[in-house]
């Protein structure tokens, strides 16, 4: 039988018994439906776990430290380096970050800098950190809801701080456009006129414009053993040539040039991150990413799709249950029917095939039917959800997430569960002897 | 292809039991027929006396538990399922005594239907449709569903599905068996017809009237085996 003829008899049949076959059809879209609310809601709370990592920057950025400052994060790695010396261990210095920096896919690579100082605002001081910027923490989440602005270029003598700093230094009056100076130890090459003979102290001021408060620091202060008060471009911190708690082992070290305590590496795309970090390992280099964090995260959230696929199949079964009902039902009802169509030529397959067709319209009806209903529920789980959170005085978010390739698996799941379903009941009619069909009344 | 001397059909040695627990029935037991092309034989018999058996062995629909079928030289018990199919639906026409038309589908839908199964190219099935049914008189009613025709139509319906496909052997159970004697007679005129311009017809009737009457030949059939009793017509025989 050609496909069209089997398509538009099944489709017949279909008709004949409206009710019945509508109702089963309910019934797979109902199990569609909590599969594709449950699944969207867990593939919409990974996308936005993911969305908030990615969106605070962790994962572009590798942190670097030299191996005579830090053992290695890796355990394996740090057996089997117990044995050497941490003496010749390569430096972070001024070539090692150009060498960094030629990596593929670095995007800019800059020192951590992050010193103590003293702050004067309106006669009044106190010490705090200050920490160094990039322009591209323009982007960090820090910034979406901060007061003022980001730096105006990454040579501005501006500062960003942080909400409780400035409520400390002025808890009523406005901050912002306002100066503020920072008095700080700068390391000075000697009169020997090179840093490798030693260096001098010298205190120093530089004042800067206050032009934007945050509520906490750009990047969750995660690479960080201090958390920073207020935050200057990063290029004014390293020509400020603020002395770091390194310059003393580079004086002791004979002949050592500055070095870095740690750099900052930033990949274009976190996907670049592993290479990066890698190459950089091969350098002679200990690193650290987020991406070793979040292996932990991924692994959880793979199990909760696991779990929600388990929960809402449980839907998808009961409702292939009602397909075999079903289409038993139609059997005894059109047994006779099946009768004729084998006595005038019908083969066991055209039959088989025209029950699996049935079965298969039921299933992509139900899926597709399914799909809206599951987005639906996505739908009003989310608004729920940011009604509750409007009251809670929070912002709002997307917890839910219908992905297109959702929509495609949930239909075609359905679809092939309907064809499982109709495995049994397609032989049964196929099987059917017309000789007891046409006797039977 | 069968070579036009070769009969219709042969039955050798036909038989079809049926079990039912340690019972076994004999619906058909040893029977051995010749039909040649173009005869209109009467299968006679009383009820229960094997004679739509036969038939359903003749046509497809069944298996014979042993002995051989063979129509136009083609040997039943040889073909897989998917050939039996194809049998029933381009070499033989089955006519029922309930009509058997699908109550859902309009005549011309039922008519239709075999040529669907038969993937006749959907745009010459309504010309095909249509000469079927003007060939029984029914071209006015092709619309209309089988609740709404009389059961004459429906048979002469019937008769038309069994021939779209053009069959050489047409098959028929008991066609006269729900109609009143006049719509009978016409049922039958149909089918004497159909028989003058060459279609071999086999019959099964329990009605001696309407066997002698229309057919040109009689094969009595008694529990599950020919019999051999002397017919009145003398138009009858009886086979080995």
């Amino acid at each position: 039988m050609m496909a069209y003829d089997m398509l538009e008899l099944a489709g017949r049949n279909l008709k004949e018994s409206k009710l019945r076959n509508m109702l089963t059809t309910a019934g797979i879209a109902v199990g569609v439906a909590s599969l594709v609310a449950l699944l969207s809601l867990g593939i919409g709370l990974q996308a936005w776990a993911n969305r908030n990592l990615n969106r605070s920057g962790i994962f572009e950025t590798v942190a670097v430290f030299s191996k005579r400052d830090f053992m290695s994060f890796d355990s394996d790695e740090r057996r089997s380096e117990k044995t050497k010396s941490n003496e010749n261990a390569q430096p972070l210095d001024a070539a090692a970050r150009n060498e960094i920096a030629k990596l593929p896919n670095v995007v800019e690579v800059y020192p951590e800098m992050r010193f103590q100082t003293e702050v004067v605002f309106e006669g009044h001081s106190q010490f705090s950190t200050v920490a160094g910027l990039p322009l591209s923490a323009r982007g960090s989440d820090a910034f979406d809801d901060a007061q003022g602005r980001f730096f105006s270029g990454p040579e501005a003598d501006e500062v960003v701080l942080q909400e409780d700093f400035a409520k400390r230094i002025s808890p009523n009056a406005p901050l912002l456009g306002k100066q503020v100076t920072l008095r700080y130890a700068e390391r000075s090459a000697t009169d020997a006129g090179t840093q490798e003979q030693g260096f001098t102290v010298l205190r120093r001021e530089k004042t800067f414009t206050i032009v934007g408060i945050v509520k906490q620091e750009p990047y969750g202060g995660w690479r960080n053993f201090a958390r920073g008060r207020l935050f200057i471009p990063v290029n004014v911190a390293e020509k400020m040539n603020v002395l770091q708690p390194s310059a003393l082992r580079d004086a002791v070290s004979a002949g050592a040039k500055p070095t870095y305590i740690s750099l900052l590496v930033r990949v274009g795309n976190p996907k670049d991150a592993q290479a990066v970090q890698e190459a950089i390992k091969k350098m002679g280099f200990t690193t650290w990413s987020a991406l070793d964090a979040s292996k932990g995260m991924r692994r959880f959230f793979l199990a909760l799709d696991l779990f929600l696929i388990i929960f809402g199949s449980l839907g998808v079964a009961v409702a292939s249950l009602g397909i075999i009902n079903t289409l038993v039902m139609a059997i005894l009802e059109r047994r006779r029917e099946i009768g004729i169509m084998k006595a005038i030529g019908a083969s066991d397959a055209d039959v088989k095939r025209l029950f699996f067709a049935e079965a298969a319209a039921m299933g992509l009806a139900g899926g597709a039917f399914g799909v809206a209903l599951g987005w639906a529920i996505g739908r009003v789980i989310n608004l729920g959800t940011n009604w509750w959170f409007a009251r809670q005085d929070l912002p709002p978010e997307n917890f839910w997430l219908v992905p297109w390739w959702l929509v495609a698996a949930a239909i075609v799941m359905a679809v092939i569960v309907s064809l499982v379903s109709g495995l049994y009941p397609a032989a049964r009619a196929a099987k059917l002897d017309p000789v007891q069909a046409l006797r039977y009344e | 292809m069968a070579a036009p001397n070769q009969p219709a059909v042969l039955a050798a040695n036909v038989s079809r039991h049926h079990k039912m627990g340690a019972t076994v029935v004999r619906a058909l037991d040893g029977v051995s027929l010749e039909v040649a092309r173009g005869e209109f034989v009467a299968l006679l018999g009383s009820s229960g006396s094997g004679k739509s058996t036969l038939l359903n062995l003749i046509g497809g629909l069944d298996r014979p538990t042993s002995g051989t079928v063979t129509v136009m030289g083609r040997e039943l018990a040889q073909m897989a399922s998917g050939e039996l199919a194809a049998y029933r639906r381009n070499t033989v026409g089955m006519v029922f005594q309930a009509f058997n038309l699908v109550p859902t589908m309009t005549l011309a839908e039922n008519v239709e239907l075999p040529m669907r199964f038969a993937e006749v190219p959907r745009d010459e099935r309504g010309g095909l449709v249509r000469s079927a049914l003007a060939r029984v008189g029914l071209g006015e009613r092709a619309g209309h569903r089988p609740s709404e025709l009389s059961g004459g139509e429906q048979q002469r319906g019937s008769i038309a599905r069994a021939l779209v496909n053009q069959p050489v052997l047409l098959l028929a159970d008991e066609p006269t068996g729900n109609l009143d004697s006049r719509t009978g007679a016409e049922i039958m005129d149909l089918m004497k017809a159909l028989n003058r311009e060459g279609m071999t017809i086999v019959l099964v009737t329990h009605e001696r009237a309407i066997a002698d009457r229309y057919a040109t030949r009689h094969i009595f059939l008694s529990d599950g085996r020919l019999s051999d009793r002397p017919v009145l017509s003398g138009t009858a025989e009886v086979a080995p």
